[in-house]
């Protein structure tokens, strides 16, 4: 490695291939957080108050304390119990169960705001639970978060930043290392930015139409 | 598992997290009162329909609410570096927070206002009230109405952003102090759990303080 | 005395007002009527400068409405307007929001200006409700108060715009008692509404309002009981 050099293609490349690990820890994180989030948000929504207060009040702990903490911590249980995950998959689990926490009151809300007494006809019609919640309540729900949801996976996308303090070399920290080389802080962070951007951008405009879209309806 | 806890150390420097703490709530509430400020100001502009106004605030918020936080905290700790402007890391945490702040508070301040109906204000104009008035006594405490819930998350996200602070190198916040420490002991689990326990107790403590005061303020 | 002379409004393409003359005199209780766009709304909210003009000329006691050096604020103490939603302020109580006016524009003391506002509520029924916020109010009551809300400025004329048209009907009396008792007392006020029993009832005049102009205007039981034009004949025929 040498400094002093300038910006190359192979500078860009290595920045994309950043961005590359930057989405692939947001799928990955955003899949775990929607199928738990999912099933916790209808525990929250369906069960006995004291079931579902107890589940909010723990996952009320990841939406207050600093996620930065969060990866801390799991990456020593990492250590600790010897597990010997790669960190790329400590980072995936750590911000999936995160992102859980916030998807289960997205769902729960989702549920909350599928009208009474739309459920109620739909069972007096003859629907079993299960038959009305995949009918009924569960795509109409769905609509009702939708924007939500996509920007919670936005707000993931942005918060794997932090996944480079464990070591993983994602976007964020792929441009500190070009920086290094290069010593264009300003220029190389200007053109990092412009990708999170790129990335963020189209799909936050997306959910804005079609919660505006959906809203009127 | 053979991992032996060992919490007397973390005990012991207790203390010194508890400044830690001090300090993080200082940084969070500087950049909330910061980014409170300049997010009306953000609002105002976009409402004005002049575009030399409206289109730096929404270059503003848009780099605000589509890039990391860190990223922002990188801009200036790093990028402000390299235009001579050295800015130390917790001025450079204070801005950062401060500045995405101000970019989400500015798009919840431009729902509340909007939130107010028009004929508020008519019916205040008829009174006889000036336009300053208006705002004053009448649509402005029924925008914060509006908005309260939001900029009490949004106090949280300050706090939590703060210890972000860690990354650009600084050592007094409560995460600052806690990697210290760690560094030294090697104690990870131990002190990183306390200091989780100590910021779910500062998030815990706005939130419950902001209900209160809402209980108070918003009777009707 | 209120003078409108040849006044014409214009939204954008829309032409509301197209040369309105009229002028009221103290102590007269004027009533308009008319189908809804017909503009008589918007005359009203042209009287104390809410909406601007396009040509013409309004003037109340001498003072040019729209002309650059009026201060509107202050000529808008003395025509106090009530409108048909109701628009209470929703974060003050039933005092509070009849006594902000006068504290801040008329500069009075909360102590004075709680005199006023007490002398107010209780003459339109709302001694007891102090201290609630309007959301425990009635629709009618929260009429009231914003009438109790637009004496309170001692104002010289009071405009009525559709005041019962939002309440639910058996509200509509209440606050129609209200303006009666108030034209009794030789308030001078212009009333848009569609209470045509009203209307006859307390008016001196009445104006019925027909695409953006006055097309009749005279005495109760002229336009009640013998209208000169067949349009307005038509018009009550249809209510």
């Amino acid at each position: 490695m040498y400094f002093g050099g300038s910006f190359s293609r192979g500078d860009f490349l290595f920045l994309l291939s950043g961005a590359v690990t930057t989405l692939s820890i947001t799928l990955v994180a955003v899949v775990i957080g929607t199928v738990l989030g999912v099933l916790f948000g209808l525990i929250r929504a369906g069960a006995p108050w004291w079931i579902g207060n107890t589940l909010g009040a723990v996952l009320d702990v990841f939406r207050s304390v600093p996620l930065l903490i969060q990866l801390v911590l799991f990456n020593s249980f990492n250590s600790m119990l010897k597990l010997n995950w790669p960190t790329f998959t400590v980072g995936c689990i750590c911000l999936g169960i995160y992102a859980s926490a916030f998807c289960t009151e997205i769902v729960r809300s989702g549920v909350g705001a599928v009208p009474q007494t739309t459920r109620r006809a739909a069972r007096s019609l003859g629907l079993t639970w299960r038959q009305e919640l995949t009918s009924i309540t569960l795509p109409i729900a769905t609509r009702i978060v939708f924007p939500s949801w996509i920007g919670l996976t936005l707000g993931v996308m942005k918060d794997t930043a932090l996944v480079l303090w464990i070591g993983i070399v994602e976007l964020l920290r792929s441009s500190q290392i070009v920086t290094s080389r290069v010593q264009e802080p300003l220029l190389i962070l200007g053109i990092t930015g412009l990708i999170y951007f790129v990335m963020s951008f189209p799909i936050a405009r997306l959910g804005n139409q079609l919660e505006k879209k959906w809203g009127t309806q | 598992m053979d991992y032996e806890f060992q919490w007397r150390p973390v005990l012991r420097s207790l203390p010194e997290m508890l400044w830690g703490a001090l300090q993080t709530i200082e940084i969070a509430g500087l950049a909330m009162m910061l980014g409170t400020v300049l997010a009306i100001f953000l609002a105002l502009a976009k409402r004005s329909g002049k575009k030399y106004l409206s289109l730096p605030a929404d270059m503003w918020i848009e780099t605000a609410r589509n890039t990391p936080a860190l990223f922002q905290i990188y801009m200036l700790y790093f990028g402000l570096g390299s235009l001579g402007l050295q800015v130390g890391s917790y001025t450079a945490l204070l801005l950062g927070i401060t500045f995405n702040n101000a970019g989400y508070l500015a798009e919840t301040f431009r729902g509340g206002f909007a939130a107010v109906p028009e004929t508020q204000t008519r019916a205040a104009r008829s009174l006889g009230l000036g336009a300053v008035q208006t705002q004053w006594h009448i649509v402005i405490p029924q925008m914060l109405r509006a908005v309260f819930h939001a900029m009490t998350n949004q106090m949280v996200w300050s706090v939590l952003m703060s210890s972000l602070g860690v990354i650009v190198g600084l050592t007094t916040d409560l995460t600052g102090v806690t990697q210290k420490l760690n560094v030294v002991t090697y104690r990870t689990f131990e002190y990183f759990f306390v200091a989780a326990c100590l910021y779910y107790l500062i998030s815990k403590a706005f939130t419950l303080s902001a209900r209160v005061v809402a209980w108070r303020l918003f009777r009707y | 005395m209120i003078a409108i002379e040849n006044v014409h409004k214009q939204f954008g393409a829309l032409h509301v007002l197209k040369g309105v003359d009229l002028s009221v005199q103290k102590g007269e209780v004027l009533s308009m009527i008319g189908g809804s766009g017909s503009g008589k709304s918007t005359m009203l909210m042209c009287i104390n400068g809410l909406e601007g003009i396009q040509q013409g000329r309004i003037t109340v006691d001498g003072v040019e409405v729209h002309a650059k050096a009026t201060d509107l604020n202050k000529l808008r103490r003395r025509i106090g307007i009530v409108f048909q939603q109701w628009n209470a302020f929703p974060h003050l109580t039933v005092l509070e929001n009849v006594t902000l006016a006068p504290r801040k524009v008329l500069g009075k003391s909360r102590e004075e200006a709680e005199v006023i506002a007490v002398e107010q509520l209780s003459h339109v029924g709302l001694k007891e409700k102090l201290a609630v916020f309007p959301s425990r109010l009635s629709g009618g009551q929260q009429q009231r108060m914003a009438i109790a809300r637009a004496l309170a400025m001692s104002p010289d004329y009071m405009l009525f715009d559709e005041v019962t048209s939002a309440l639910d009907p058996q509200l509509v009396g209440e606050v129609l008692d209200t303006m009666r008792m108030l034209s009794k007392e030789g308030m001078t006020m212009i009333v848009v509404t569609h209470e045509m029993r009203f209307a006859r009832e307390v008016s001196d005049r009445v104006a019925f309002f027909r695409e953006g102009r006055i097309h009749e205007i005279g005495s109760p039981d002229q336009i009640f009981e013998n209208p000169q034009q067949p349009e307005t004949a038509a018009f009550l025929k249809s209510i």
